[in-house]
């Protein structure tokens, strides 16, 4: 009989500790929360520079996120087919996203300005294209 | 009734107005269409092999000390040499052949001669070289690993490999260190309806040495100048099918 009270106390007080590690826990957890969302919000955002016209050929959302694999689609389909429809090809980015610098002049990929590179940097994420592919449009033949 | 007779007309309008509509495509379009079809394809569709394009060249009309196809190449494809002719990029150049018992000297332009069985696409281990349904052969530099197996196997000496970083390249014409290239036919100008910028530059100078055309289509001129005119091809005799074909050579 005592030895059931006993065991009785012990659950009871286990049960105490559970719920006080909880409420720790909940309160650790919006304080991450709280300060992660401050850290965010106050991290530089790469100051990413507009194009031309007023949309880009795609959602902006989903550009940001697929890019890439337009890219590596319509690379293949112009290669090998002659696609050369001027929606997702690179030159057109090109285009569109063109940067300039004081003297009005388009700048390369090695300008940290240059669209590409503002995220890329962000992101720390390199691009290869550039090493064959050009990062501006021609400059128009003048002589 | 009359109601029912007047529905009865509108349809014979109709059809008659379609038999007419018919008979005007079959019998005047075809010439208009069949030159649409060889003059440019939409942007957003494939090459097929019912073209294959092909050059003409006649050795006489190319002039002694004219370089202007070369320099036209350089330009249009941003081929930046580094003074150094061993290893700068050349996608076409002038060969000059002197025949020693008669003095004759014989001008010509060299470039890849598109093969219908070309030797760069069976030895390439990656794919890289590869030969596009209208003919035009060219390098996927995205697979290309420079390991320069085609440029053994050409006989042409055609092809070019890039030994130094390049920087300001065409828009229209990739070029990246590493990899292999050689004349693409002007593919982007041809994709657009145009004639590469080699022909385009012979014209200029009035010497018209060289004709651009489809070799399928028998209508074109090249195909009729083929008909009509005794030419060869360099190295025949390996029989590749090629698409550049010479006269006077």
């Amino acid at each position: 009989m005592s030895k059931s009270t006993n065991r009785q106390a012990v659950t009871r007080r286990s049960d105490a500790g559970k719920t006080k590690f909880w409420y720790r826990l909940a309160y650790l957890l919006i304080i991450i929360g709280v300060m992660s969302m401050t850290a965010y919000a106050a991290a530089p955002y790469p100051d990413v520079p507009k194009g031309k016209g007023d949309q880009c050929v795609e959602d902006t959302e989903f550009m940001r996120a697929n890019h890439m694999e337009l890219l590596l689609h319509q690379r293949d389909e112009t290669m090998h087919r002659g696609i050369r429809t001027k929606k997702h090809s690179l030159k057109n980015c090109m285009e569109c996203h063109v940067v300039t610098d004081e003297s009005n002049r388009p700048v390369s990929a090695e300008n940290p300005k240059h669209f590409c590179r503002v995220c890329h940097d962000y992101a720390a994420v390199s691009i290869d294209c550039f090493e064959c592919h050009a990062s501006k449009p021609r400059a128009k033949q003048s002589n | 009734m009359s109601d029912q007779t007047s529905k009865v007309n509108e349809y014979r309008r109709k059809f008659f107005g379609k038999a007419a509509a018919t008979a005007a495509m079959v019998g005047i379009a075809p010439g208009v269409f069949l030159h649409t079809i060889a003059r440019a394809k939409p942007a957003d569709e494939a090459v097929s092999s019912e073209v294959r394009w092909g050059l003409l060249i006649n050795a006489n009309k190319c002039a002694d000390g004219c370089n202007d196809c070369v320099s036209a190449c350089n330009d249009e494809n941003g081929l930046t040499g580094f003074g150094r002719p061993e290893t700068d990029a050349q996608w076409i150049r002038k060969v000059t052949l002197k025949d020693k018992r008669t003095n004759h000297v014989t001008n010509l332009p060299l470039m890849c001669q598109h093969c219908a069985h070309p030797p760069c696409v069976d030895v390439c281990p990656t794919g890289a070289s590869f030969k596009r349904a209208d003919g035009i052969v060219l390098v996927d530099k995205h697979i290309c690993i420079g390991c320069r197996y085609c440029m053994m196997a050409c006989p042409y000496k055609a092809r070019s490999f890039v030994h130094e970083t390049l920087t300001d390249q065409v828009p229209d014409v990739p070029r990246g260190k590493g990899t292999v290239e050689s004349c693409t036919l002007c593919v982007h100008r041809v994709d657009r309806g145009d004639t590469p910028a080699c022909v385009e530059a012979c014209n200029t100078a009035e010497n018209g040495a060289m004709v651009f055309g489809n070799l399928n289509d028998p209508n074109s001129d090249i195909s009729k100048r083929l008909a009509s005119e005794a030419s060869t091809e360099i190295r025949g005799d390996l029989g590749l099918d090629l698409g550049v074909r010479y006269q006077n050579i």
